[in-house]
């Protein structure tokens, strides 16, 4: 691969052909990628089109586990079988042409079927960053998600037929540094500044700076100044009313230099101070759902085989109790705003150290640890982007498929409350079920030959769901009708859309960046209508 | 092709998934619908799509269309094939870097899916005429630019045709899905020219583009983006080594390894940290993240829609969903509505309002800023004692310096009067508009 000499700052031909997507996940989101390793079964047309968001981007490799031979129907539907793939193995050939997209992905086919594998080689699925499945049987959906469970492999299930669409994502626990906000909240610290900060804003006396100077104060220091005087009329306490935020945005206004007419001059700054009132005036807290996972049992008793995340998150607690006093290590990020090149950089700079200096404290604590633990260690840059990222954490604690297959009483009841809204999408849930059900049942899918004639019967498999969890029958038929239907046709283009989102979703888990859906998504390609439901 | 594959049998077999929604009924279908193998023979042997577009939308529409059945494709696209194309452009290979994309998307697909008659156009969508739009059931466009988008929906709207009695020949419809995407972000909407809104009567939907304020550029930079766009627009011009009437490249590395390293040093001496070479070619291009997986689900959303329009087997989109997969998979599909005013697909005579003290200067501006209009650098003429009269143009320089004044000028001194029509013609239009002008006393100053 052609690469520029060392001194150019061009890009490696990879960095070029990932540019685009790098941009989303950086170099280090790519390097997780190539260590990825998935398994997929059945190479439907579902299949490979997820293959191929995946193939596309990088993945380390892939391998795909098919039994099934091709027929006429499957090169229909499928993009990644010729006509000459007719009578051979689905799963090679799949692989083959999937492979092509990307000559840098390993690639491996298992022409056996996934319960064969489940008897007499369990640890087959160890090997796996990811399993993903489509089209197996409800038995197979039952000791497949039990297994992949017990071995802590992350687990996608998904179908495709006619317009329906869904997929659902079994993952014990999950834990994400890197969310990617929308929006993201600053960290100013202006009602506790740290020494660094409090010295810079003390040292600044707006009144005295020239005109020039005057309209280059970053808005910060403009708001800082004006709470700092309302304190004082104000028995120091910290402005939280809408009135005491009135009263700091007329301070503000004040401060604006008028020329010799008495018209106040137009200082871009202070207009975004007064702006800035609604928003930054939020008092530095620790939020909650950061303070549970600090004080989860897996961070507060921590084992040799604790993962880096929670070992993190018990240094954190140590921060926080200590150095932090209370608070997390500061981001160390600052919005443009309306500066002087000098003020700005100045300012941002006190941010950066502060950042720095707290994530230093919270490696050494974390270095303690891994110590006592005689564990993995963990890099610097780990806690440093751990600790740029800690009012962010995420983490979910998943279900097992096999457990929602049983229609326990907890996972009743949430299915009930959505039928009662009545919530569409949670019926399109049921008709799924019940094809699946009716697939063990009856060895094919739904209307598969004659469409009027099955009704009836996936209609008791409907009722028998219905009743299991305490409901009672649909209103209507309309939806066995359109079930019946679709005859259990796979259609391209609603595998997809489909392909594209589950392919998403193994990113985004092989990654650890971004949330992942929590944990069942369903698509109907009639309405357009998308719903996530968390069994 | 072996006369196996030309069997019925075999044809029935392999479109067997497809035709189960095509000739079976279902309580979800739209009214219209009747369940038949003639509309499988329509979409395979009559249904005429045009794919605007080959890149990573473009690549996935011409896939989705041929395994539901389209056989009669066109596509377009003016581009060649680029390396950063590949994480999701999939029909192109290392070996086809420099081929017209339209002509690789096309070969790929027709031997992969045989009996797909797809064919290609290497060029703009601007250089194709009437007569070729014409001829298509369906356009679905998978393109980058708003200009583009709005050209090519001016197009469609400029083969509408009235009846008599001012109500729309429906039959000269030609409906346009659309799709847009942008990192984990994207968006399908289904319009339908005349009838439903359209991309102009919902421009406020995209957002103007971030630009910063030259005097940060110039006096206060702070962000690595500053020091990098004061290069791009200042330092590039009297600088470059290339020579001063050398355009900045952003797709020619040597061009942006010397705004990276000029940037670098303007960054270095202010105290600002992180200018490299990516954000340095970002901000030159404009380059938006793109990924295979947002491509792949907006593209297949477009072609359901676009199947459904062939078929009838079941109700459109109504009429716009948002996709957003940074946070879980989130849509949201909402029914945009049509403007009575849209400058581009109302059918009555557009009129603006305008003081009689007027100058051109203040239609120029309105043209520009007008949400209702929102053009790039329109050329307005008009027709007195029946010769063409060019008010103002900027696109051709010759004709620019000659009219420019005319800027200045009131409108009366024009030889314009109320109730008098200008052409306006733009990028962002295939077509002349034509706009009466009324004279009203209105209260804001327009003599600026």
């Amino acid at each position: 691969m052609a690469s520029p000499s060392p001194k150019s700052p061009e890009q490696s031909e990879k960095n070029k052909q990932y540019d685009r997507q790098l941009r989303l996940w950086g170099d280090h989101g790519q390097s997780a990628l190539e260590s990825g390793h998935i398994c997929l079964i059945n190479a439907t047309a579902l299949g490979t089109e997820i293959l191929k968001s995946i193939v596309l981007p990088g993945i380390g490799a892939i391998t795909i586990v098919d039994d099934c031979t091709v027929s006429d129907e499957d090169i229909g539907s499928n993009f990644f079988l010729e006509m000459s793939s007719k009578g051979l193995n689905r799963g090679s050939e799949a692989l083959r042409l999937v492979l092509e997209l990307n000559p840098a992905v390993q690639g491996h086919a298992v022409q056996e079927p996934p319960d064969q594998i489940l008897d007499e080689n369990p640890d087959f699925f160890k090997s796996f960053s990811l399993v993903i499945a489509t089209t197996i049987s409800e038995k197979v959906t039952q000791s497949l998600s039990q297994h992949l469970w017990d071995i802590n492999v992350p687990f996608i299930l998904c179908q495709s037929v006619g317009f329906l669409g869904s997929f659902r994502i079994q993952i014990r626990e999950h834990a994400v540094t890197e969310t990617h906000p929308d929006n993201e909240q600053t960290d100013l610290r202006l009602d506790e500044p740290f020494m660094s900060l409090l010295e810079h804003l003390e040292s600044i006396d707006i009144d005295a700076l020239d005109l020039k100077d005057h309209g280059h104060i970053p808005w910060i220091i403009i708001l800082y100044k004006a709470v700092q005087k309302w304190k004082i009329n104000n028995n120091n306490k910290w402005p939280v009313t809408r009135n005491d935020k009135e009263d700091i945005k007329n301070i503000i206004r004040d401060f604006i230099r008028k020329d010799e007419n008495g018209i106040p001059i137009n200082e871009e700054n202070f207009e975004e101070a007064i702006r800035a009132v609604n928003t930054a005036l939020m008092p530095t807290f620790l939020p909650k759902n950061i303070s549970k996972l600090m004080y989860n049992s897996a961070a507060t008793n921590l084992t040799k085989d604790s993962s880096s995340f929670w070992i993190m998150c018990s240094a954190l607690r140590a921060f926080v109790e200590a150095e932090g006093k209370g608070k997390l290590p500061v981001k160390g990020i600052l919005p443009d705003m309306t500066a002087s090149t000098e003020h700005y950089v100045k300012l941002q700079n006190i941010y950066k150290m502060q950042a720095a200096n707290d994530a230093e404290i919270v490696y050494r604590k974390v270095r303690q640890i891994v110590t006592q633990l005689h564990c993995d260690s963990i890099s610097e840059a780990d806690v440093k982007l751990f600790c740029r990222h800690a009012h962010d954490l995420y983490l979910v604690k998943g279900s097992c498929v096999a457990t929602e297959l049983q229609l326990g009483n907890s996972v009743a009841s949430y299915i009930a409350t959505y039928l009662e809204e009545p919530d569409v999408m949670m019926v399109h849930y049921i008709m799924l079920r019940a094809a699946g059900m009716f697939r063990s049942e009856h060895c094919r899918a739904p209307g598969d030959w004659e469409p009027e004639g099955d009704i009836a019967k996936l209609k008791t498999c409907v009722n028998k769901l219905l009743g299991d969890i305490s409901c009672s029958p649909f209103p209507k038929d309309d939806h066995i009708h359109e079930m019946c239907r679709y005859g259990g046709a796979e259609i391209h283009s609603v595998s997809a859309f489909l392909g594209g989102c589950v392919a998403h979703e193994a990113i985004k888990i092989i990654t650890k960046q971004y949330k992942p859906v929590n944990n069942t998504f369903i698509y109907d390609g009639a309405s357009t209508n998308t719903a996530t439901f968390e069994f | 092709m072996t006369s196996e594959s030309q069997t019925a049998d075999y044809q029935n077999r392999r479109w067997q998934h497809i035709r189960k929604l095509l000739e079976r009924s279902g309580p979800f279908c739209h009214p219209d619908f009747e369940a038949s193998a003639e509309i499988l023979n329509f979409i395979m042997n009559c249904c005429k799509v045009l794919i605007v577009g080959a890149g990573g939308l473009g690549c996935e529409l011409l896939k989705d269309l041929a395994l539901m059945g389209f056989k009669k494709l066109h596509i377009v696209d003016m581009d060649t094939i680029e390396l950063s194309n590949l994480n999701r452009q999939f029909l192109f290979r290392r070996n086809d870097i420099g081929l017209p994309k339209a002509k690789c998307a096309v070969e790929f697909v027709n031997k992969r899916v045989p009996g797909c008659e797809a064919v290609a156009h290497h060029c703009a969508i601007q250089d194709l005429d009437e007569d070729f739009y014409r001829q298509f059931h369906i356009v679905v466009c998978g393109l980058d630019s708003i200009i583009a988008r709005r050209w090519l929906n001016g197009m469609l709207v400029s083969l509408l045709q009235y009846n008599d009695d001012r109500s729309l020949d429906q039959s000269s419809v030609i409906p346009m899905v659309d799709g847009g995407t942008e990192g984990f972000k994207g968006n399908a909407r289904v319009i339908l020219p005349g009838m439903s809104a359209c991309i102009e009567c919902t421009l406020d939907l995209y957002p103007p583009q971030k630009t910063f304020p030259l005097c940060t550029i110039a006096n206060t930079p702070r962000l690595p983006e500053h020091c990098i766009e004061y290069v791009k627009v200042i330092q590039w011009a009297k600088e470059n080594p290339w020579g001063s009437s050398t355009t900045l490249d952003g797709d020619d590395p040597q061009h942006v390894v010397w705004v990276y390293e000029k940037a670098q040093e303007r960054a270095m001496k202010h105290g600002i940290a992180n200018v490299t070479y990516r954000l340095t070619q970002g901000v030159l291009k404009n380059i938006i993240p793109a990924v295979a997986s947002t491509n792949a689900a907006i593209a297949a959303a477009c072609a359901t829609e676009v199947f459904k329009l062939a078929s009838s087997c079941c109700v459109n989109m109504n009429n716009y969903m948002v996709l957003n997969m940074a946070d879980g998979v989130y849509t949201y599909t909402f029914s945009a509505e049509k403007r009575p005013d849209c400058v581009a697909c109302c059918n009555s005579t557009r009129v603006m309002k305008i003081d009689p003290d007027a100058t051109l200067q203040y239609i120029y501006t309105k043209l520009c800023e007008d949400q209702a209009y929102l053009m790039k650098s329109p050329g307005i003429t008009t027709v007195i004692n029946g010769c063409n009269k060019t008010l103002y143009m900027s696109s051709i320089k010759s004709i620019e310096e000659r009219t420019k004044d005319n800027l200045k000028k009131k409108l009366t001194d024009l030889g314009l009067f109320n109730g008098a029509d200008i052409l306006v013609a733009d990028v962002t239009t295939p077509n002349t508009i034509t706009i009466k002008l009324k004279f009203e006393t209105l209260d804001v100053d327009m003599t600026k």
